[in-house]
């Protein structure tokens, strides 16, 4: 029941989760939220695989094992939207940046 | 034609904005004249789409749209609905009307508000996208594009609220798109929970499927969580204060039907996904939930000296009366005798609550970008006597003030009072609580009222007068709709209020319309 993929999906989004919440560096929150994502992709895809099966396209395996297409169609989707995600966060963090002189979430409170 | 449109509507709804929206930059090549008007004509176009949402889920009781399908009300070809549905029922349409009425008022008062701005042509595309991500959510039946329409509604509000890209408002938005994107993701979580033990990612298939194991928990806990989040309830509200208050004023009233779409989402989880659980703690706990807010939000209110974060902390304490309403609702979903009496119509309030905090807290957060307009200011205590040179504006902040504080004739008391009786045969402290609340929304309002408009004029305000008609006009929109639905609330109530509960509570209507 309990294997390696499901271990890994709880390291990665537990690794993430700490980064998210006692980072104070903002580069670093956004490495937390790109692990919790990648945590959360390799779940889906985890999800979808059967044991001993090929890649699901019809055309080139026809009567073989394969696994699930839709977990890894939404894998994709997640990925694109979590790339954008990643983007506009380090863009912000760089407007941060330009104000304060620094990537610091608790210098701004000390500032005034 | 009329046909064409009224059988696509659900798909028009979706794709107009999202398709306007990236053909904004290209109008506003012809002038800044020509994109306003392509701005108004898509947000115009994506109402009437709302409306006939409306009409045909009242006549038809609800019905779905597959995408791609050569008949778009069948689901699929062996009544497994694996494509991409569409699904609208009358709460779905209620909630599309309610947004796309707030991105009209909003676009109209942004041409003027944000007159001279550098990328305007970004801003409407965005705000196109932030319509099309809230008629996307509303109107999905599926948990994947949930997911997908959340993230497309928090990237583009996002950006929205880091629009001055100053320090503070690019924190605001990173702040917000940190606890946006951890929500979505674990709504990403959740249905692939949902999905690896069902083969379904479809909400109504889904809801037929549900065996409520331990799992099963686990995904609602994470789904529940991260909508509670995006509405703003207290123990997840601290990027309301920073964003509402760091975004252009517009900005920050359209963000209210934002974080309404993800109270949506928290009821269509609560009652169709896991309506069969029927358990009262998810109820109880949408009350409590509801407490939090309201109390902490109202008392969190009450000494700040930024107007538009002593708006955000209301808007809060407002989310809380919705959650409380439902709430109740859904704590006696199992009892039929209870619902009967008062569950009902305690949804009914908070539906109707709904509706109401749309339109007075959006005009609320024009007013507060009037008076930031012509103060230059979002600090009260260097405000004073705007009353002398923005009389329009005084009025129109006294409607929604008040309406906010649930006096009558304003609609805030029409869904308040509907929800302080039922909510008090449910559990009279309750009750009692939410009266205390809103007279410290009151108490609230009048330090804003004594401090911004009374006084002696400030010189330098004096000479700049009234905001435009063209800003004004906008705002008188939302005032005479605020007394309007406060003197005929039993009209609203059945034109749009009650088909709406009657949609949230017909589980099995809404799985019928697709298995």
């Amino acid at each position: 029941m309990i294997d390696a993929q499901m271990l890994a999906v709880v390291a990665l989004v537990t690794l993430g989760l700490s980064a998210v919440v006692f980072r104070k560096n903002m580069i670093k929150i956004v490495m937390g939220i790109s692990v919790i994502g990648s945590g959360v992709n390799l779940f889906l895809v985890s999800m979808g695989y059967r044991e001993g099966s090929t890649a699901p396209i019809f055309t080139a395996s026809r009567n073989a094992w394969m696994s699930l297409p839709t977990p890894q169609a939404l894998t994709l989707t997640s990925i694109v939207i979590s790339l954008a995600v990643t983007a506009l966060m380090l863009s912000f963090a760089v407007l941060f940046y330009e104000k304060y002189g620094s990537i610091d979430t608790t210098k701004r409170r000390l500032k005034q | 034609m009329a046909v064409l449109f009224y059988q696509h509507s659900a798909a028009f709804a979706v794709a107009v904005p999202l398709a306007a929206a990236f053909a904004v930059p290209l109008v506003a090549k012809l002038g800044k004249a020509a994109r306003n008007a392509f701005v108004v004509l898509a947000v115009v176009f994506t109402q009437i789409m709302s409306w006939l949402m409306f009409q045909r889920s009242s006549a038809e009781g609800g019905f779905i749209y597959t995408l791609g399908a050569s008949v778009p009300s069948l689901a699929s070809p062996a009544g497994f609905p694996v494509r991409i549905v569409l699904h609208i029922d009358a709460l779905s349409a209620f909630m599309a009307v309610i947004s796309t009425t707030l991105a009209f008022v909003v676009s109209v008062y942004s041409f003027r508000y944000m007159k001279g701005r550098k990328s305007l042509d970004k801003y409407f595309a965005l705000l196109l996208v932030m319509t099309a991500g809230m008629t996307g959510l509303v109107t999905t039946g599926d948990l994947f594009n949930m997911f997908v329409f959340l993230e497309l509604l928090s990237v583009s509000s996002a950006g929205m609220i880091g629009y001055y890209g100053k320090g503070e408002s690019a924190e605001a938005a990173f702040k917000y798109m940190t606890v946006s994107s951890i929500g979505a993701l674990m709504v990403l979580f959740a249905a692939g929970m949902l999905y690896s033990q069902y083969n379904l990612l479809n909400i109504a298939g889904l809801a037929d499927a549900i065996q409520f194991s331990f799992i099963d928990r686990i995904a609602l806990v994470l789904l529940f969580a991260a909508f509670a989040l995006k509405c703003g309830a207290v123990p997840m509200h601290m990027w309301v204060s920073d964003s509402y208050g760091e975004a252009p004023a517009p900005v920050s009233a359209f963000l209210v039907v934002a974080s309404q779409a993800g109270l949506y989402a928290l009821f269509r989880i609560a009652f169709t996904l896991f309506g069969g659980l029927s358990a009262a703690v998810m109820g109880w706990g949408m009350i409590t939930l509801g407490m939090l807010s309201m109390f902490i939000g109202v008392t969190m209110a009450m000494f700040q000296k930024d107007i538009k974060r002593l708006m955000a902390y209301h808007a809060v304490s407002q989310t809380g009366y919705m959650l409380l309403g439902i709430g109740v609702g859904l704590a006696v979903l199992s009892s039929p005798v209870a619902l009967e009496t008062f569950g009902i119509s305690a949804m009914e309030g908070g539906l109707f609550h709904v509706i109401n905090h749309a339109l007075y807290k959006g005009l609320l957060f024009l007013t507060a970008g009037a008076v930031i307009y012509r103060a230059g200011t979002r600090n009260l205590n260097n405000m004073s006597g705007l009353a002398h040179s923005m009389p329009v504006t005084t009025v129109l902040f006294i409607i929604g003030a008040l309406s906010i504080a649930g006096l009558p004739p304003f609609n805030g008391f029409a869904s308040k009072i509907v929800i302080y009786e039922s909510v008090f045969m449910f559990n009279p402290l309750l009750s009692v609580i939410a009266m205390l609340v809103s007279i410290l929304t009151l108490a609230s309002f009048v330090k804003v009222f004594y401090s911004a408009f009374t006084g002696p004029a400030d010189r330098s305000i004096k000479k700049a007068g009234e905001v435009p008609a063209v800003m004004w006009i906008p705002m008188g929109i939302l005032a005479v709709l605020i007394i309007a639905f406060g003197l005929a609330p039993d009209t609203v109530m059945n034109l749009f209020v009650r088909p709406a509960v009657h949609a949230l509570l017909n589980q099995a209507g809404y799985i019928g319309g697709v298995i």
